[in-house]
C-alpha cells in the first residue's frame, strides 16, 4: 500500500498571520512555521494504514524552499520518501493551480492511497482535495474521522451535519482527513535522526510541466483589493474583583434577557 | 438578467438554511434557478420557488443519496453545458465543497470560497471574502470566461420567502457505472441536545479554559438558566470533551445568536470566524490580552471558575425575585 500525503507547512499558531497589502499574498517569509496540524493528523493516519498493511508513506509538500524542514518533520514521525513543489513560479497560484502542481508530482509515482487534511489550518479553503482528487481520478472520501482498509476497499466514517455516514470506495482513493481523527505522535530520537537520511525530491514548475498553469498569471481568483473589515466597537471590559458574575447579570439585565 | 444557479441540499429531510440563504442572493443579482438532487422534502420545490428560484433542475434518483459526488458533478456539468449560467453558487459545507472542488478542476475554471458577500457590478462578479478567520477581507473575482463557481460562506446571507413559484425541469439520472464508485453504506444520526446551534438565540460556548471534560457542566447549566444551546472551541472538540456538533469556528458551525457568551475561550482566528456575527459578545477569561476581548461587548478578566458559577447564581436569584 502505497500512500502520499499532501503536508503542508504553515505559520505557527501563535502567529498572526499577516498579509501583504502589495503583494495580497500571506506573508510567509521571516515568520515561523510547523506542520501544519491537520497534515500532522493525515501523516499520522498514513502511518497506522501501513504499520497494519505494509507500504510506505511518501510526504509531498508544496511551498517556500524552508518547507522542507516540516518535511523532515513528517519524516521523524516515519514517512519514508519526501516531495517538495519549490519555485518562485508557484506563488500566487490559486487553489486549482496548487491542485495541478501536486496532482503532476504525484502522478510520477504510483500511490493507492492520497491522503488530504480537509483544509490547511492557515487559509481553510478546503478546496484543493477535491480538486486533486478529480485530476487524478482517485474516488474521493472526504471528511474522514475514521478510515478502515479492507484488501482493495477503502472505509470511512464521513462527518456530517447530524452524524455521520459510512462510505466506501475501492483503490485508488483521496481521503480527506477532519482534525480530530486522531493524536499525530511525536517523533522519536531516533526517527529524528533516521529522517536525516532519507530522500526529499524536489521537483520546479517547469519539472512537472506545469509552465504557465500555476503562480499567479494563472490564478483565476483575482484579488481586487485587500482591507480590514469594519472593526467591532469596543466593549466594555472589567477585572473581577469577586462581583464579575454579577455584574455579567446586570449587563444581561440591560439587554431584557433577565 | 445574468443567470444564477443555485445547490439545494436536504439534511434530515429538510432544505439546509444555507441552501435558501444562497437562492435568496441569487434571485437578488439576476434569474435563479436551483439544482436539487435526490431525495428530498415534499414541499421542497414550493420552498425553494417561495424564496426565488424560477427554475427547479430535479432529478429524485437515489443514486445521488447512495453514490456521492460523482453522480451530482456528472449532472450539473451536463447542465452548466448546456445551459452556461453566468453563475453556479454553492453554500461552503461538505456537498458544496466537494462538488464545488470536483467542477473546478473538471472546466479547469478554479473557483472562490467562503463568499460572505456579492454583488453584480459592471457585468462581473464581485465577492467579498473574509480571509484569515475574518481578520482580513478581500474583495476579489473569478476572473473565467465560462460559468463562475463559488461557494457562500452559511449566514452570509438572510433567507427572505418572496412567494414565487418554479418550474420543475426533470432532469435524467446519470447511468454510467463509474459515477457509483463512492458509495453510502449507512448512516448514523447524533443528536445534539438543546435547540441547534444555528437557530439559537442564545449560546454560551466552552474552551480550553475550562480545563476539563466535566468542567463543561456549568456551561450546560447557564445555558439551561437563559434558555439557550451550548456551543464549543475545536481544542475541546478535539480533546474529545464533546461532540463535534457542537463546534462553533471555521471548521464547524456559523452562528449569529443575539447573545454569544464565551466562557474560557481565548479567541483563535478559527473560533471567531464562527461567531463574529453574534449581535452582543460576553467574554470570561484570565488573560486581558486574549484576543476575544477585542470582539467582545462585555468581558470580565477573571476565573470562569468564581465568574460562571456566580452568574448561575445570581440569575436563579433573580429569576426567584
Amino acid at each position: 500500500m502505497n500512500i502520499a500525503v499532501c503536508a503542508k507547512s504553515v505559520p505557527t499558531s501563535s502567529v498572526t498571520i499577516e498579509i501583504d497589502p502589495t503583494t495580497k499574498r500571506v506573508i510567509r517569509e521571516g515568520v515561523p512555521k510547523e506542520l501544519d496540524p491537520a497534515a500532522a493528523s493525515a501523516v499520522e493516519e498514513a502511518l497506522r494504514i501501513v504499520e497494519a498493511h505494509g507500504g510506505e508513506v511518501t510526504v509531498v509538500s508544496m511551498g517556500p524552499a524552508d518547507a522542507i524542514d516540516d518535511i523532515r518533520k513528517a519524516l521523524a514521525m516515519g514517512a519514508e520518501r519526501g516531495i517538495l513543489i519549490t519555485d518562485v513560479a508557484l506563488a500566487g497560484s490559486d487553489t486549482l493551480a496548487t491542485a495541478k502542481a501536486l496532482a503532476a508530482a504525484i502522478k510520477r509515482e504510483q500511490f493507492d492511497i492520497v491522503i488530504c487534511a480537509t483544509e490547511a489550518t492557515d487559509t481553510y479553503s478546503g478546496l484543493v482535495p477535491g480538486t486533486l482528487a478529480e485530476l487524478l481520478g482517485y474516488a474521493p472520501l472526504t471528511f474522514a474521522k475514521e478510515v478502515k482498509v479492507d484488501g482493495n476497499k477503502v472505509i470511512i466514517h464521513r462527518q456530517s451535519q447530524s452524524g455521520y455516514q459510512v462510505v466506501e470506495a475501492e483503490l485508488p482513493v483521496l481521503i480527506t482527513t477532519t482534525s480530530g481523527i486522531n493524536e499525530p505522535r511525536y517523533p522519536s530520537l531516533k526517527g529524528i535522526m533516521g529522517a536525516k537520511r532519507k530522500e526529499i525530491v524536489e521537483y520546479k514548475a517547469a519539472d512537472l510541466g506545469l509552465d504557465g498553469q500555476v503562480g499567479e498569471g494563472a490564478a483565476r481568483e483575482k484579488v481586487l483589493a485587500i482591507g480590514k473589515p469594519p472593526a467591532r466597537e469596543a466593549g466594555m471590559i472589567v477585572t473581577d474583583e469577586g462581583d464579575g458574575g454579577v455584574k455579567i447579570a446586570d449587563f444581561l439585565a440591560e439587554l431584557k434577557v433577565l | 438578467m445574468p443567470t444564477i444557479w443555485t445547490y439545494a441540499d436536504v439534511l434530515e429531510d429538510k432544505l439546509t438554511s444555507l441552501s435558501l440563504e444562497i437562492l435568496t442572493k441569487a434571485a437578488q443579482l439576476g434569474d435563479a434557478s436551483a439544482i436539487l438532487l435526490g431525495s428530498a422534502p415534499d414541499d421542497a420545490v414550493q420552498t425553494l420557488g417561495n424564496h426565488g428560484a424560477k427554475k427547479i433542475y430535479r432529478c429524485a434518483d437515489p443514486i445521488f443519496d447512495k453514490h456521492l459526488v460523482l453522480p451530482a458533478a456528472k449532472v450539473l456539468e451536463e447542465l452548466i453545458n448546456q445551459h452556461k449560467p453566468d453563475v453556479m453558487l454553492f453554500g461552503t459545507n461538505y456537498t458544496g465543497r466537494d462538488l464545488a472542488s470536483t467542477l473546478s478542476a473538471r472546466f479547469d475554471c478554479g473557483a472562490l470560497t467562503d463568499v460572505g458577500e456579492l454583488e453584480a457590478r459592471d457585468g462581473s462578479f464581485v465577492a467579498t471574502i473574509p480571509a484569515l478567520g475574518a481578520s482580513y477581507q478581500n474583495t476579489a473575482i473569478h476572473d473565467w470566461q465560462g460559468t463562475k463557481i463559488m461557494l457562500a460562506r452559511p449566514k452570509a446571507f438572510e433567507a427572505k420567502p418572496v412567494g414565487g413559484t418554479a418550474e420543475v425541469v426533470e432532469v435524467p439520472a446519470p447511468s454510467d457505472a463509474s459515477l457509483t464508485r463512492v458509495t453510502v453504506t449507512d448512516e448514523v444520526a447524533q443528536k445534539a441536545e438543546g435547540p441547534s446551534l444555528e437557530d439559537a438565540k442564545v449560546i454560551i460556548s466552552g474552551g480550553r479554559g475550562l480545563k476539563s471534560a466535566e468542567h463543561f457542566q456549568m456551561i450546560r447549566d447557564l445555558a439551561d438558566l437563559l434558555g439557550g444551546t451550548v456551543g464549543a472551541t475545536r481544542a475541546i472538540v478535539d480533546a474529545g470533551w464533546v461532540p463535534y456538533a457542537l463546534q462553533v469556528g471555521q471548521t464547524g458551525k456559523t452562528v449569529k445568536p443575539s447573545i454569544y457568551i464565551a466562557c474560557g475561550i481565548s479567541g483563535a482566528i478559527q473560533h471567531l470566524a464562527g461567531m463574529k456575527g453574534s449581535k452582543t459578545i460576553i467574554a470570561i477569561n484570565t488573560d486581558p490580552d486574549a484576543p476575544i476581548f477585542k470582539n467582545a461587548d462585555f468581558g470580565v478578566v477573571g476565573d470562569v471558575f468564581k465568574v460562571v458559577p456566580q452568574l448561575i447564581e445570581e440569575i436563579k436569584k433573580r429569576k426567584r425575585a
